[in-house]
């Protein structure tokens, strides 16, 4: 399935990029989305316990699962204020 | 009538929040206003740009609302934040809470900013003399009832 992965802040900058597509296996949480967007971007790794996710725009847990087509957010520590 | 939660790169109006919640029940509307500060952490602050996810921030905003009206139910709740470059004193955020009396006006006001900086999705990028970074504060979790609690606290004291 095609998921795509939307990041912000410091992630984004890592990454090069807003906004790009994986191709994950049926059945893929948000973690595994996070683990092949890590393999691609290994400087991201740093924000395993810190990252947040949200899917189609709500937050949600890392271990939700994933639909082809799913909007998928990672969000580094943040600082609205 | 003005939205209620928004998130915007155009300059902030005070009022504008404020006549978003304006209602013939309301005996007092606390109005908060977060500035850019020059200095912080040592560094000198030449601007703050800010970034956020837009649709999740007002949800955000809406969610912060839904708590504050059950802990203070005649509350009413505006909250509109900027997005991109934000100068030295001007406003990042601005936060209008309604009540029947000022007590709860207040209290719903300073709970409301303290759940925007635990759960908005909306970062800062500081840039100062000599260099920038992003500021990382709260794991964001709006299922964290630790976090919650001590928004609630800060609030009450």
């Amino acid at each position: 399935m095609l998921v795509t992965v939307r990041l912000f802040a410091r992630l984004r900058e890592i990454a090069g990029a807003p906004e790009l597509r994986l191709e994950l296996p049926g059945g893929s949480t948000a973690a595994d989305a996070w683990a092949a967007l890590v393999g691609r971007h290994p400087e991201l790794k740093g924000y395993a316990s810190s990252v947040s996710c949200a899917v189609n725009e709500d937050y949600a847990r890392m271990t939700a699962a994933l639909q082809d087509g799913d909007d998928v957010a990672f969000l580094p520590p943040v600082s609205g204020g | 009538m003005p939205q209620r939660f928004r998130v915007s790169d155009q300059p902030l109006d005070a009022a504008d929040v404020a006549a978003a919640v304006a209602g013939a029940g309301y005996g007092a509307v606390a109005v908060f206003i977060g500035t850019v500060r020059a200095h912080n952490a040592g560094r000198q602050v030449r601007f703050l740009e800010y970034e956020a996810f837009a649709p999740l921030a007002v949800k955000s905003f809406e969610r912060i609302a839904g708590e504050a009206s059950r802990r203070w139910p005649s509350a009413a709740l505006a909250i509109h934040h900027r997005t991109g470059r934000v100068l030295i004193g001007e406003a990042s955020v601005v936060i209008a809470a309604a009540s029947a009396h000022r007590a709860d006006a207040f209290a719903a006001s300073r709970y409301a900013i303290e759940r925007v900086k635990q759960i908005a999705p909306i970062w800062k990028h500081e840039h100062f003399d000599g260099g920038e970074v992003w500021i990382e504060g709260a794991t964001a979790d709006p299922q964290d009832e630790a976090a919650r609690q001590a928004a609630l606290e800060r609030a009450c004291s």
